[in-house]
């Protein structure tokens, strides 16, 4: 496991859809090289052959019965929306108009 | 003190006796808490309350047990759900920004549960933001207070459900607990807190942290009381697919007050001298010793994968939530930023301005160990680890029925004393992470004082075997009186 700088934070600040200053990248990229410090003592750990558990506590695929139900209220669903037309969410334009 | 006063000090089976003989009605219990609730406002433990609904239902709750149709032992009864916990037409901030205006449209499955079995729900509680901490500090609502030590935190993330227990604001709350953050607070505020078996409950309108880890749980003054509480939110839902199918057992009836025979485990690893105040330590042997004087037997056991915790804890809960995250985008629901140019500044500065320090930090740990060419060294190790954390417990669970250790390696701690030391903090869960790892169920109650401060101590149980750890908890309150304790300023 190798570090982590300022770079690094900037890469997946973006990926992550978060914009930080120099400033606080810096910092950012601080606090996470002393957090993985502390996580790389993982290193030492032979896991070779052990599987992973992605939940403390197996359960089988479970499978419902697909019957229809009463869905949420549209006009609940977008009472949150902090733009809407009607009840659909309202976002600024993707594509550009042709021409 | 005034007889509905008294009521709400008392347990939640004297509160049934007292509402079913007419000591107090509901209603009058619903004025008492909320009088408190507002005469404690400096604990910053309640973020929004319930006020004419919660009298509404409480007028039509004292009228159906005058009439004897009481629709549960719950029925009437004041509680407070954590901020992560949605109810339709209440808040649910998460104590974040990006939530700050947030109404939720429906009910989760919890609080449907506890609104058919006649639990009035008189407001909100104070937490971390997004359940990120273990000190209710980050929080756009202000940082909560320990009922015990103004100056000190009351733990977190669930620290408003634990310090309104504590003050005596309402006999029971929910909170969540993804590694450790019910058990945490329990300790530090001196009350019971039970994060039960991974499953156990549905996270169906839990607001998700990390979800192979959250799950939800009571907080209570009675070990009885969390177990009365945990048979009415229990059980399958179809809503939530990692719900277990298993039956609800009847924890009442396992609180037998007999614990002869039973094995306590008392891993090596975690009565060490080094790290772990000596007030917290002698409380814990002394309450071992106790439960021992009443015939349980005691044997060493081993958790030597108990160093990796922390650093496995940190990443599985990071990357997940930074997946969990990403929902919160300005689109649909949350705060959404002004005058944005494109869809991506829109993404990108709602959450920028709406997410606090603690929550970006934990984003971008979390998408740096999923991203591509870091997953395995850190993800996938991750994983593996925690599946040899899981057979250290189901090792140990071979020679014990339960494991007892301290729930935390020192009582609460000031405020600020660890906000600028991200480390720091997420070492100080280093006792209750393990059993969110392994899904396992945890108990935290009180067993004495240190130096004036609560000192929690931690019963493991097997998985689904909740009904042991409340046995042995129940009959160690029959033994002392620790439960009876309450914070000196809070009276």
């Amino acid at each position: 496991m190798s570090g982590i700088g300022p770079s690094d934070v900037a890469n997946v600040a973006k990926l992550a859809r978060l914009a930080f200053s120099d400033e606080e990248t810096e910092a950012m990229a601080k606090d996470l090289e002393q957090i993985l410090g502390h996580v790389r003592s993982l290193d030492a750990l032979d896991t070779e052959g052990v599987p992973p558990t992605a939940h403390g506590f197996e359960l089988a695929t479970p499978l419902r019965p697909d019957r229809p139900a009463e869905p949420l209220d549209p006009e609940l669903a977008v009472s949150n929306a902090p733009a809407r037309q009607g009840t659909a969410f309202l976002v600024p334009k993707v594509l550009e108009e042709e021409g | 003190m005034g007889s509905s006063e008294s009521l709400l000090a008392a347990s939640l089976t004297e509160q049934r006796e007292g509402l079913d003989r007419g000591d107090a009605t509901s209603s009058e219990l619903v004025d008492a808490s909320l009088a408190r609730i507002a005469a404690h406002a400096d604990l910053s433990a309640v973020v929004s309350i319930r006020d004419a609904a919660a009298r509404a239902e409480s007028e039509a709750a004292s009228k159906r047990i005058a009439d004897g149709k009481a629709l549960s032992v719950l029925d009437g009864v004041p509680i407070l759900l954590k901020d992560n916990i949605v109810q339709a037409g209440e808040p649910a901030t998460c104590s974040s920004r990006i939530l700050e205006d947030f109404v939720s449209p429906y009910d989760a499955t919890v609080t449907e549960k506890l609104r058919a079995a006649g639990a009035i729900i008189v407001g909100r509680t104070n937490m971390d933001e997004f359940a990120m901490g273990s000190s209710t500090e980050n929080s756009i609502h202000g940082e909560a207070h320990n009922p015990w030590d103004r100056s000190r935190a009351c733990g977190g993330s669930s620290g408003g459900s634990a310090a309104a227990v504590a003050a005596g604001l309402v006999p029971l709350a929910l909170g969540s607990d993804t590694g450790g953050s019910i058990r945490q607070p329990a300790s530090f505020c001196g009350v019971v807190g039970l994060k039960p078996t991974y499953g156990r409950v549905s996270r169906w309108g839990l607001v998700a942290f990390a979800s192979s880890l959250d799950q939800i749980g009571p907080f209570g003054r009675r070990v009885s009381d969390c177990a009365a509480m945990l048979e009415m939110i229990a059980g399958h839902d179809a809503r939530d697919s990692t719900s277990v199918p298993e039956a609800v057992p009847a924890l009442g009836a396992a609180m037998t007050g007999d614990i002869e025979g039973l094995t306590i485990g008392l891993p090596k690893e975690y009565f060490v001298e080094e790290g772990v105040e000596p007030g917290v330590l002698a409380r814990v042997r002394e309450a071992i010793a106790t439960l021992e004087s009443a015939g349980a037997k005691v044997t060493p056991v081993s958790l030597p994968h108990t160093e990796h915790t922390i650093a496995t804890y940190y990443l599985i809960a990071t990357a997940e939530a930074s997946s969990n995250l990403a929902r919160f985008d300005g689109v649909r629901y949350g705060r959404r930023a002004d005058k944005v140019e494109d869809l991506q500044d829109l993404y990108m500065r709602s959450r920028s301005e709406g997410f606090g320090a603690e929550v970006k930090r934990r984003i971008v740990l979390g998408t740096y160990v999923l991203s591509a060419g870091y997953y395995d060294a850190y993800y996938g190790k991750a994983q593996r680890v925690r599946t040899l954390i899981r057979r250290d417990f189901e090792k140990a669970f071979e020679s014990c029925d339960l494991i007892v250790t301290p729930t935390t390696p020192e009582t609460a701690f000031g405020l600020g004393a660890k906000s600028g030391d991200p480390l720091s903090m997420y070492l100080s869960d280093v006792y209750t992470v393990s059993a969110n790892l392994a899904g396992l169920p945890g108990l935290s109650m009180p067993c004495g004082l240190s130096d004036g401060m609560p000192v929690g101590l931690q019963l493991i149980g097997k998985p689904l075997d909740e009904a042991t750890i409340l046995r042995v908890g129940d009959a160690y309150e029959r033994l002392t009186e620790h439960h009876l304790a309450r914070p000196p300023e809070t009276n």
